[in-house]
This record gives C-alpha cells, structure tokens and sequence, in this order.
C-alpha cells in the first residue's frame, strides 16, 4: 500500500508539472488552433531565469520561502514577457497565412530559443539550488511523499483555481472564451482579438515559468534541452485530454503522470514511455477528440 | 570580362587543394558542443598540443600536420556527416570519435576509406572484440574489463550480495550494465533489479523507489554523469543510504560539481590515475599554461592517442595505411598513460581501469 502511495505521489507530482505546460499548449491552440512548439522553451527559460535570479537574491541575503517565491515571481515575469514576444515576432505576421507556416515557425522558434540559451549560458548541466524548503511536519510522511511533492501538487492546484476564476469571471476570460469560439464573431462584437491572444500566451508561459521552477528545484539539475522531452510529454497530456480543453488537459497530464510512475514502479522502467504513448493511441483509437474534447462541428 | 572572372574562379577552386598537399591531415572528431561538450572539448585540446609542438620542430618528416575538428555532439546520425565530410577532406587518419554509438556508426566509413581511428575514450567492448574494424584502435580499456572491475570490487571488496543493475539504455550504458550484470551472477552477487531509463526524462523518482522497494546493498549504474546525478540526489533526498557504484561515465567534474554534496560517498571506475608520471605532469601543464584550465576527462587518454598516432607515422616513415597500422601494433611509446602499444584487436597494451570514490568534492583513487 505504501509503495503504490509512493507511486500515486510521484505520479501526480509529474502529472501537475506536465499538467502546468499543457494548460499553455492546450489554451493557445483553443484561442488561434496553433500548436506552440515553442512553449516547452518557455518552461526551460523560466527554470534558468529562477536559477540566476536565486543567486543574486541569495546573495542579497534572502532565503527560505520567500527566496522561492521571489525567484519564482521572477522567472514568471521573464517567461511571460518571453511568450509575449515569441507570439509578437513568430506567430502574428502569419496569422493570416496557411495552418502550416506557424507551425514551422513554432518549430523554429523553439530551436532558436533552446541555441539562444546554449550560448548564452552553457552547454553543461547546472546544479539547481533547493528552493523549495523541507518541512519538518512533513517527518511521519516521508516515506511515501517528500516536501517538494506536496509543494508542487499543492501549488498546481492554487494554480488551476486562479485560472479558472481568471477565465470564468474575468472580462479577458470572457473574451478568451468568445475568441475561442469564434474568431469572426468576436472581432465583429468589439473584441480585441490580438490583445485576447497575448493574454493567452502570458498566462501560458506564466504557467509553464511556474512548472520549470518548481520541477528544477525538485530535480535539481537543468540545461538548454529540459524543455524539449517535458513539452513533447505536455503536448501528449493536452491531446490525451482533448486537445483545446482546459479541464481535459489537467485530466490529460495526472493521467499521463500517474501512467508513466506506475508502469514504471510495477512493470519495469523501460517500458514508461511504451505505456504513456500507447495510452494516447489507445484513446485516440475510441475518442479521437481526446477524453474532453468535443467533436468539432462542422461549419455551414 | 565575365568570362575571364568565372576563369579566375575556377582555376582558384582547383588550385585550393594543392596549398595543403604537403600536409599530413588529421581529423578530430567528438562532440565540441551539445551536454557531452565536456569530453570532447579536452581531447581536441590535447591533439592541438601535441600536434603543434611537432609542427615547432619542423613536423614529422618533414610534412606539417593539419588539424580538421569536427562536431559530432555524441549524435550517431551526426557522425556519419563527420565521418563522410573527413574522408572527402583525405584526412589519413582520425583521433575520435568520443562516444562509443557515434564512433560506430563512424567507423565503417573510416574503415572502407582505409583511415586508421583511435579513440581516446570509445570503450564499447565488441568495437575491438568483433575484428569488424581492423582500423580501430583506442587508448583506453573496454567496457567489459571496467564493468568486471565494478561488479568485482562490490562482491570481493566491499562485500555486497544484493544489487540492482540500472543503465541508460544506450550503446555504452547497457554494455556495462549486461558485463557487469554476468559478472554478478557468476561471482555470487544476486542481481534484484535490471533496468534502463529514459536519458532526459522530467524526473526518476519511480525507478529510485523501485531501487528503494528491492532493498539492494548497491545500484550498479551505466551511462553518464546527467542521468548518473539525477539519480543519485533522487536517492539521498529520500534518505536512502544505498551505495552507488558507476563507470567512467560518471567520472567527471561534472558529476560532482552537479550533484554536489550528495556526489560524497559515490563511486566510479575510470583510467588509472597516471598523472604522477612525468609526461602527464608536462601534458597537463601544457594544457593550463595555454587553456587556463584544469583539462578534463579522457584528455590524456587523446593526448597518448596523438601521440602514439604520429610516432606511428614517424617510424613507418609514410602515412600508408598498412605500413601505420603495423607500426602502431608494433612500436612501444612512451605516453602520459605509461608506455603503450596495440594489441591485435586494437587495444592498448599497458592501460588499466582503477575504482575512484567522492571524497571532499574530489575523485580520489581507493587503494
């Protein structure tokens, strides 16, 4: 029972990490029907953003929770205004161009950032400082749950409810819905569709900013290409789920996480990916939309 | 007018092989970039030193060596490219690749263009054992005689009888784990957990609490130092005290300065620290005087490469193909690494494996 607790924990804290990036993936292909190949980028910008900003705070003498949560909002602000910029400079010009230019930009963009950041900083993998702090009440549950895995699900959580009043209560959130329904008929109602489609990939990469800092701090250990594996494995949560829903790709991601730990701790380490993608083909195979998506109607 | 241009251009294009056909061309090949760039950087290093101390006397029989670097980024489909574009630069021979998946799929290349290959670090067994490459040679010991080593300084050394064998499943990792893993069975170790991973993945926290749930004295590790570290702070976070015994792979500042203090206690074989030799001290010397930096890993085991590649040359007193080969198989060299020669299959005689354990942030030789 313990060691299927154990696997559950580490499953769900996967999942919440895969889950954070597939919000991005999942609510930019709602808003524009793009694929952001870029966004696992994000994640691996937000997580060297915190590291540097971590040292530099560390050194003005902060630390322990507020050092995490100083770094993070910092790695927040910087990834976001990362996002902003790739859509400004990848994806706007072509917002009018065949379904396929912006997909090769994506691509594009995601391989410029990964080089960008190689250059930048190094090649090598970096130790990653623990910012998230061990707990001491944490002692009687240690064998089956560490501090960062209630941490990050934890933090998942504040996370999805605070996107969820975002986009249920909010004027932008009203307008990101209509946007996602109709591009046409939101514009036509005075909706600022390019402001809408900003706020998206903000929120996005203000997300995966999230994830990437609090998976490095868990792991801890980073480099210019933890991006690609973590949003190829997001990118299969947001289809799992159904591709364009918010809740689907929450469900997507702890499936998918929850697959790979069990696969992995009852069966044998080789095959977690074997299972994680087979799942997909197998619900591709019976829901082609994904287990929330809906069926796209057809326009008349 | 245009015409007489294009003539120009042309007689340029041809007249540009001439000016290095004088030169004996050499091809250094590894990955100069990507996150295995910390083991080929050193070896092009060491080639550059010795190459160009005896370009300062004058070359070797009078020719000058060139050198060619390439990147290969430990990528197999990569070094195809290397391998093609160096034949097609008539390099006579190559010191690399550095990684035993990329230095295969190179050497059938360097093979059918009949280029002699040493690689400083490519250990995969079967490269030399399979006879399939009768232009490779190598400067440090295979897989097999390093896994043998592991397995057998945890049986008959510290005494351990449990053990889960885990490997990165590529060429290398899976070459140790598999020797060590037959090692294990014929020498009493009981082999609890045999299993890869997936290099990259977000985290590793399954495989640590299945290596947790078997209850072994010792996880056997092969692969390299990023899978390595993640795995080893993985388990000392969650308290596990489980001793953690790896390849070469891990052998590298790297590891340390990644994994930090959960590093301590850790240990690898690699090469036999040879830097008390006179010729290591003049080689690392060299490298600080003109680098500004401490060379690392394998960078000796190039720099006896190098050095073992151009005496060939020398003593054969061509670069033929046959005459060098026979001349690596027969001349003694003294090197950084001791005095070496090759084998039959394309092994060095005189190198050895040595188990290093993490003391104080530092690989230290256990005696």
């Amino acid at each position: 029972m313990e060691y299927f607790l154990e696997l559950f924990f580490s499953g769900l804290t996967r999942g919440s990490i895969y889950a954070l990036l597939a919000l991005g993936y999942t609510m930019v292909y709602g808003i524009i029907a793009l694929i952001n190949f870029a966004h696992g980028e994000i994640y691996m910008i937000g997580a060297f953003t915190a590291l540097i900003a971590a040292s530099i705070l560390a050194l003005l003498g902060i630390s322990g929770l507020s050092l995490l949560v100083l770094a993070g909002a910092i790695a927040v602000v910087y990834a976001s205004s990362y996002g902003y910029t790739v859509e400004k400079i990848a994806y706007k010009p072509l917002r009018n161009a065949p379904r396929l230019s912006p997909l090769i930009s994506a691509i594009g963009m995601s391989i410029f950032l990964q080089n960008y950041v190689l250059l930048a900083q190094t090649s090598d993998f970096v130790s990653f400082p623990q910012l998230i702090p061990d707990f001491e009440f944490m002692e009687n549950y240690r064998s089956f749950m560490q501090p960062s895995d209630l941490v990050i699900i934890s933090t998942t959580v504040v996370m999805m409810v605070l996107l969820t009043i975002f986009i249920k209560f909010t004027k932008i959130g009203k307008a990101m819905r209509a946007t996602s329904q109709d591009k046409t008929m939101a514009m036509l109602s005075g909706v600022n569709v390019d402001r809408v489609i900003s706020v998206t990939f903000i929120t996005g990469s203000a997300l995966a900013a999230v994830g990437g800092v609090l998976i490095s701090s868990h792991v801890g250990q980073i480099n210019f290409y933890i991006g690609f594996i973590a949003g190829l494995k997001a990118f299969t949560a947001a289809v799992l789920g159904g591709i364009g829903s918010i809740p689907g790709a929450v469900l997507g991601a702890l499936i998918l996480g929850c697959t790979e730990s069990f696969a992995a701790g009852y069966i044998s380490s080789d095959y977690e990916d074997v299972f994680a993608f087979g799942l997909l083909v197998l619900i591709l195979i019976f829901r082609p939309s994904g287990l929330l998506g809906r069926k796209p109607s057809e326009k008349v | 007018m245009k015409k007489s241009v294009l003539a120009i251009i042309i007689t340029a294009l041809f007249a540009l092989p001439v000016f290095g056909a004088d030169t004996i061309r050499i091809g250094v090949a590894g990955p100069h970039s990507g996150d295995l760039a910390s083991y080929g950087i050193p070896s092009a290093n060491a080639v550059e030193i010795v190459v160009d101390d005896i370009n300062a006397k004058g070359g070797i029989n009078g020719r000058k060596i060139e050198i060619i670097k390439m990147d290969d980024v430990c990528k197999p489909e990569q070094a195809t490219n290397v391998a093609q574009k160096l034949v097609s630069e008539k390099v006579v021979a190559v010191v690399g690749h550095i990684c035993s998946g990329a230095t295969r799929t190179a050497l059938s290349t360097y093979r059918d263009a009949k280029i002699i290959t040493i690689s400083p670090s490519a250990t995969k067994t079967d490269l030399t054992t399979s006879m399939a490459y009768p232009n490779f040679y190598r400067t440090i010991g295979s897989d097999q005689l390093q896994a043998e080593l592991m397995a057998d300084f945890a049986v008959n050394k510290l005494k351990l009888k449990t053990f889960a064998v885990i490997h990165d499943k590529g060429d290398y990792g899976k070459d140790v784990a598999e020797f060590a893993r037959a090692y294990l069975e014929k020498h009493g170790g009981r082999v609890k957990l045999f299993e890869g991973i997936t290099p990259g993945a977000v985290d590793y926290s399954a495989i640590i609490q299945r290596i947790n749930r078997e209850k072994v004295d010792v996880v056997i590790y092969g692969g390299y130092h990023p899978e390595g570290s993640k795995i080893v702070s993985g388990m000392r976070k969650k308290g596990m005290k489980t001793i953690f015994i790896s390849d070469d792979g891990l052998k590298d500042d790297t590891f340390i300065k990644v994994a930090g203090r959960y590093a301590e206690g850790v240990y690898a074989t690699g090469p036999t620290d040879t830097t008390k030799l006179k010729l290591a001290q003049e080689a690392i010397a060299k490298h600080k005087s003109r680098f500004g930096s401490d060379p690392g890993a394998f960078y000796l085991n190039a720099y006896s490469a190098i050095m073992a590649l151009t005496n060939a040359i020398s003593k054969a007193g061509s670069t033929d193909y046959d005459a060098v080969g026979k001349a690596l198989k027969t001349q003694w060299v003294e090197t950084p690494l001791g005095k070496i020669s090759f084998d039959a299959k394309g092994d060095a005689k005189g190198i050895g494996f040595s188990v290093f354990v993490v003391k104080n942030g530092r690989y230290a030789q256990v005696k």
